[in-house]
């Protein structure tokens, strides 16, 4: 038995013109003390995934357990031991302090007087809150205000947790401590679960024993992330900048797995491909040189997991978590 | 789980969701003057028009009475009806979805802590009212007059929930429904004069009006406060709003689960836009 399980998970918005597909036949499992990462840009799906597990969500076709619960029989067994942190989110009432928010949300999953104050005393010390205790959460930064929408995401002491886009928006030091704190908090207990939807290759790299990429709502791979690096041993991921390159497409040229381009004010445009072969490389920059580019530089570099995505879905992801 | 661990729980997420309302009336006391004097102004409106026009002194009791059960008619409006949505665009409706617990838990939470809070508001507009204009009331009968304002709470609370589920389904539609409310309950339900027994409104009229539980809690509490009516007097009003009350309730109640249903299988607890 797994953790989380999905098979043949459909989801379908129905839209004026015609039906939005979000999920198609998703085939997922995640194993007890693993952290699954669900990589993908904006709108491939990732949210809608863990909307249905996290029963906010039914499901058009296909079936979706969480511990072994059924997600539309079984959603009250299911909320008892789930949590769901979504980045960017409001984490209880402005007008309550940091120790009130999360007293409220320990009420909500029924913790008594005592084990409700330990419980908020432990959280407050793990995500460092200490200070802002007594702060209303209005007031709080929105690193500070994460942090205490993953202390409310451990309120419950969940066995498994959707963490959607945790650190959207966060800077370096608290994005590091919220992935420390995961991944401490999954390795601490084989029983628990983590399912991490995102857009940052680094964290999901850093961070999860598997990754699956998901693409207009298909999962089109799912293995570690050194396994996902070998399978480009073959590949070469060549760097380029050029000159009078935004209108730069690579259809028709072989022997490409993937490109992202990046075009900036000063009119550089950064490349990135994905060749199957690096004896490709002569045939590349013949074919910038007929599309009138100037290259500026060139090198090529070992295959990182951004390159795995381009090799599966053909495209980047930029910052944003837009497609490039 | 046992029945009496689940009323322990439910009990919590009330006490929890009442906590909020409480502790927005201490740390945002601005906000509770502004509703007691905003309501004032209309009120001294219809006192200065009543006795322009010599009208009978108890009719500046029935603005009184008026305008502080407006502000409980005013809070299920806006403070549990629509309350769902706002919690829905701050993504804290989620977070209630995702929990193990109660919705209508959440609601009476949400109900208590307005209760209060507007019964604090609503004594506040009849002290100084009674304090600025030469307002006289008189408690007959204390029992009936508890009867009568405890069944108009429970059943305008009830209609609050009813509210609230049709709100978390329709969204942004639904707080331009509330807008188009707004008046006519103003009109139908008497604020500033009697309906039930005056000559200008048709039987039709009073009839639907009826219907609103505010109508019958407004003019009983006059009956009981101004008029010098006794038990049996209100006790018409007694069984309307005992009749509403036990429609609107449990009617609540499945609509929410109804509501909460289809939004799941449409999408709509989760897509702020629409």
């Amino acid at each position: 038995m797994y953790a989380v399980e999905t098979n043949s998970l459909s989801r379908i918005f129905k839209a004026k013109g015609k039906p939005i597909v979000a999920l198609k036949n998703v085939d997922l499992n995640i194993n007890y003390g693993e952290i699954l990462g669900l990589l993908g840009a904006n709108g491939a799906g990732k949210t809608t995934f863990v909307k249905i597990l996290a029963t906010l969500l039914l499901p058009s076709e296909g079936k979706a357990s969480v511990y072994g619960f059924d997600v539309i029989k079984q959603a009250k067994q299911i909320r008892k031991i789930i949590n769901l942190v979504s980045g960017g989110e409001t984490p209880g009432y402005g007008i309550l302090t940091v120790r009130e928010n999360l007293w409220f949300f320990s009420q909500l999953y029924g913790l008594s007087g005592n084990l409700a104050k330990e419980r908020v005393k432990q959280l407050i010390h793990d995500m460092e809150l200490e200070e802002y205790v007594e702060t209303r959460m209005h007031k709080l930064s929105t690193g500070f205000k994460q942090r205490l929408n993953l202390a409310r995401g451990f309120i419950n002491d969940p066995k498994v947790l959707f963490l959607d886009e945790p650190t959207l928006g966060l800077d370096v030091i608290n994005a590091k401590h919220i992935r420390k704190y995961v991944k401490d908090w999954v390795r601490g207990d084989k029983s628990r679960a983590v399912l991490l939807t995102t857009h940052y290759m680094a964290e999901a790299e850093e961070i999860c024993d598997r990754i699956a990429i998901i693409y207009n709502g298909t999962i089109v791979a799912c293995e570690t992330p050194q396994t996902l690096k070998a399978s480009m041993e073959k590949s070469t991921v060549v760097r380029i900048e050029v000159k009078n390159g935004s209108s730069l497409s690579f259809e028709n040229v072989s022997g490409i797995i993937g490109s992202s381009i990046d075009s900036n004010s000063n009119g550089i445009t950064k490349i990135k491909v994905v060749l199957d072969d690096e004896s490709r490389i002569p045939a590349l920059v013949s074919h910038l040189a007929s599309n009138g580019c100037k290259i500026m530089s060139i090198n090529t570099s070992e295959p990182s997991l951004e390159d795995v995505y381009i090799k599966y879905v053909g495209r980047g992801i930029s910052t944003d978590g837009h497609s490039k | 789980m046992g029945i009496a661990s689940e009323a322990v729980d439910h009990g919590r997420v009330v006490y929890a969701r009442a906590y909020v309302r409480l502790k927005g009336l201490l740390r945002e006391p601005h906000w509770s003057i502004a509703e007691v004097i905003i309501p004032m102004l209309s009120i001294s409106a219809y006192i200065y028009m009543y006795e322009v026009l010599d009208a009978p002194n108890e009719f500046l009791g029935f603005v009184i009475i008026g305008g502080a059960m407006l502000s409980f008619w005013s809070n299920v409006l806006w403070g549990m009806s629509s309350q769902f949505y706002w919690e829905k665009e701050t993504g804290m409706l989620e977070l209630y979805m995702i929990a193990p617990i109660s919705r209508m838990a959440v609601l009476i939470g949400m109900a208590m802590g307005g209760i209060i809070n507007t019964t604090i508001r609503a004594i506040s507009i009849i002290l100084i009212g009674t304090f600025l204009f030469p307002i006289q009331f008189v408690i007959g009968d204390l029992s009936a007059l508890i009867i009568i304002f405890v069944l108009t709470i429970v059943a305008l609370y009830g209609m609050g929930i009813l509210f609230a589920s049709l709100f978390l389904l329709y969204g942004r539609e639904a707080t331009h429904m509330a807008d188009l409310m707004q008046e006519p309950i103003y009109v139908l339900s008497g604020m500033y004069y009697p309906v039930l027994s005056s000559r200008f409104f048709p039987t039709a009229i009073k009839f639907i009006a009826t219907a609103i539980p505010l109508t019958l809690g407004i003019d009983g509490l006059r009956q009981l406060v101004i008029l010098g009516g006794d038990f049996s007097s209100v006790i018409p009003h007694m069984i309307g709003l005992a009749v509403l009350a036990s429609v609107l309730v449990p009617f609540s109640y499945i609509a929410l689960r109804k509501m909460e249903n289809i939004s799941k299988r449409e999408g709509r607890l989760t897509l702020r836009w629409q």
